[in-house]
């Protein structure tokens, strides 16, 4: 801080850049709280429904239920308290808009608005909150969604890592779109949109401070419009999945269970970038159990899997999407993969946190 | 990628199968020692492709697995002092111990935290001076050299606030305990590359000589593993057995003289119990009278007491010594899982019991 802090000219707010960190004060419901929504957040997320600063926003629904013809709404929440902040390809910010995104999204839902819950860690740099929020504004443009309302708050220095954000999200879902974990049917065919381990790796990387000769980069993105893509294609979708934490293996078993049926892939089939497999080869883990954030996995009947594959490539997020496998009867609940010298195995639920191995 | 796709070749697997086929005549019993191969062999799906003549039994050579209970009670024990920050290869964090493991540990406010390398330590130790660093030295042949560099750079740069907890192995000690014990059925050892990319296979030249008993140098991948097989059963075919290098491109003779050095310098030979196996004599490895200062269980003498014993519905001592195969065991996938280990070969991804519990149910129903 070079100026000496003028109470009197808090009245007439001065830019938030010379406080250079968080402090108890920003959560205090006062004039310091107010100036850090007045200067960062609500030119950031600038809307009409956000202007209203009301305790809770009024949001009127006619024009959009004259657009999509539907009586059924999406709803959905996720915390997102990764570490660090930034990494390569991302940060938490995005991550918190797309994720809550793609939630609604794998209901088939279009995503509207969204709610941005922040605990800040007091000692936070302004600069560091700066960009988190500017890119959530700029994450939230791309996709077409609004931030409806939110909410600050400051924990004590050594109570947070830095920043957590909640967002919950609202979408609606189009008249004739079936889709849940419970509806994929033997013959299915399953697809996913590109290669699998990227983001959990590009965080892993940065954590244990492994170098590699090329960076990792996150996969985060929003699906919306490549879900858009598909739909227009065919209502027919029976599953969608975004293959988060947990990774492909975690999803496909996921569906397995809820549809009581048995899923089978081939290992050859997965597209893997060749920095990520090497990471993985290097610390013991499996590709398929690590997590991605701009991938998902779709399940549809066989006949529709090549129509969608090709219109999907047409997409910046599906260039690479391709078929796996197959939704079959035998073992249900089990997920078994060829593997590449023929074999067949059980690929399994993770049973906690993947740990790398000693040699 | 380089050096490892190639050696996953369906084309160059199933050459090596055919092969493989033709050669062998009756039934053979292997081991593969490392728990790196049984994981190779299960993930890739090859104990299905095998030919029926050929059993295999998996071997002690998971150092997660053989690190016995008391070695983890120790260390948690350590880990939960306020004065310590416990640090360790990631897999053995989830090792039970009699009560609890280091997760929970870590939980309950313990600084635990997960390295891939033992020299990282002595970098936390200089940015905590306040705190011991104490690094869990587990492992076979393999992770030998570097605990024990972390141990001669703190020496040399006089980091004192760092110890380490030693529980190393190794593996011809094991191989003769094996041979050594009547129940113990295998015609031929395939040994774990990576550790004789360090140690060489001279002494498994003599191991095979008087036990009269082919033991084949063997890799990771699947077309090593089915090479290192080919190579064992051809022996085991001729009436041969000797020590053979079936893993070429990583491992010679001699193994790794500067490897070799640095554990001279910094390790001895002692006794070493084996979780589920007991003691064998001269297994394993501790630190040198003149590294006394850098071991764990003297910086710590209280520790010392913790003397645990095992679970008594687990057989991973069986599995360990080949002697049972994981699905025979009562417990398996019913009280045991990997979400609710009883022993440790269902803990590591490298333990047996996990390696059939991820992959293998399949077959095995």
């Amino acid at each position: 801080m070079t100026d000496k802090p003028n109470i009197a000219a808090w009245t007439c707010p001065r830019p938030l850049q010379n406080y250079p960190t968080i402090v108890l004060g920003h959560g205090s419901g006062g004039k310091m709280m107010d100036d850090l929504i007045k200067h960062l957040f609500s030119p950031a997320f600038d809307n009409d429904l956000l202007a209203q600063l009301n305790d809770s926003t009024a949001i009127d629904l006619t024009d959009i239920f004259k657009a999509i013809p539907s009586n059924r709404l999406a709803f959905t929440t996720d915390s997102f308290v990764v570490s660090p902040l930034i990494f390569p390809g991302g940060n938490i910010g995005e991550l918190a808009i797309f994720g809550t995104i793609n939630d609604l999204a794998m209901s088939g839902a279009k995503p509207l608005f969204l709610s941005a819950g922040f605990i800040l860690e007091e000692g936070l740099p302004m600069e560091t909150l700066g960009l988190i929020v500017n890119s959530m504004a700029a994450a939230c443009k791309l996709s077409g969604v609004k931030i409806a309302t939110g909410d600050t708050k400051v924990v004590n220095r050594g109570h947070g890592d830095g920043l957590y954000i909640n967002t919950t999200g609202i979408g609606i879902i189009p008249e004739g779109i079936n889709i849940s974990a419970k509806y994929a049917k033997p013959g299915d065919a399953i697809i996913i949109n590109g290669s699998v381990g990227d983001h959990g790796m590009a965080i892993m990387s940065v954590r244990s401070g492994l170098e590699f000769e090329t960076t990792i980069t996150s996969d985060t993105a929003p699906l919306n419009s490549l879900v858009d893509l598909i739909l227009d294609i065919t209502n027919e979708i029976h599953c969608l999945r975004d293959a988060t934490r947990g990774g492909l293996a975690a999803v496909l078993n996921e569906l397995a269970a809820a549809s009581i049926v048995g899923i089978e892939f081939d290992e050859k089939a997965v597209p893997i970038l060749p920095e990520v497999n090497a990471a993985c080869e290097m610390l013991g883990l499996d590709p398929f159990y690590i997590a991605n954030e701009g991938k998902m996995v779709v399940v549809l009947p066989e006949n529709k899997a090549e129509e969608v594959v090709s219109a999907m490539r047409k997409h910046p997020l599906g260039k690479n999407a391709t078929i796996i496998g197959n939704v079959v009867e035998n073992h249900p609940g089990l997920v078994t993969a060829r593997t590449s010298i023929g074999g067949m195995r059980v690929v399994d639920l993770p049973a906690g946190e993947l740990l790398p191995r000693i040699c | 990628m380089k050096y490892i796709e190639e050696y996953r070749d369906a084309d160059l697997t199933n050459k090596l199968l055919k092969e493989l086929g033709n050669v062998i005549t009756r039934d053979w019993t292997l081991m593969e020692v490392c728990g790196g191969q049984t994981h190779s062999i299960i993930k890739s799906g090859l104990d299905q492709l095998l030919p029926k003549e050929i059993n295999l039994v998996h071997g002690p050579g998971c150092p997660v697995c053989v690190t016995p209970l008391e070695l983890i009670d120790k260390a948690i024990a350590l880990a939960s002092r306020k004065d310590v920050i416990f640090t360790s290869f990631g897999d053995m964090l989830r090792v039970p111990g009699s009560s609890r493991d280091l997760l929970s540990v870590k939980a309950a406010g313990g600084d635990v935290r997960i390295l891939y390398s033992p020299l990282d330590s002595l970098k936390i130790a200089q940015e905590n001076p306040d705190k011991t660093i104490v690094f869990f030295g587990i492992g076979f042949e393999t992770t030998a050299p570097p605990n024990a560099m972390a141990v001669v750079q703190a020496k040399a740069q006089g980091i004192n606030n760092f110890a380490m907890l030693v529980s190393h192995v190794i593996v011809p000690a094991a191989i003769t305990a094996l041979m050594e014990s009547p129940d113990v059925m295998v015609d031929g050892f395939l040994a774990a590359g990576h550790v004789c990319a360090v140690m060489g296979y001279w002494e498994y030249e003599k191991l095979a000589e008087k036990y009269k008993i082919p033991i084949v140098i063997t890799g990771f991948e699947p077309v090593d593993v089915v090479h290192g097989i080919l190579k064992c059963i051809r022996q085991l075919e001729n009436n041969e057995y000797k020590a053979e290098n079936a893993y070429a491109r990583s491992v010679v003779r001699e193994g790794n003289p500067h490897a070799q050095a640095i554990i001279n310098r910094v390790f001895e030979l002692c006794d070493r119990t084996w979780r589920g196996i007991g003691v064998i004599p001269q297994s394993g490895y501790r630190l040198r009278q003149e590294y006394a200062d850098f071991d764990a269980e003297l910086r710590f003498p209280e520790i010392q007491s913790i003397d645990t014993k095992e679970s008594q519905l687990c057989i991973s001592g069986l599995v360990l010594q080949g002697r049972k195969k994981p699905h025979e065991c009562s417990a398996f996938g019913k009280e045991c899982t990997p979400q609710t280990p009883l022993g440790a070969t269902m803990v590591s991804t490298e333990g047996a019991c996990a390696a059939y519990y991820r992959y293998g149910r399949y077959s095995n129903k």
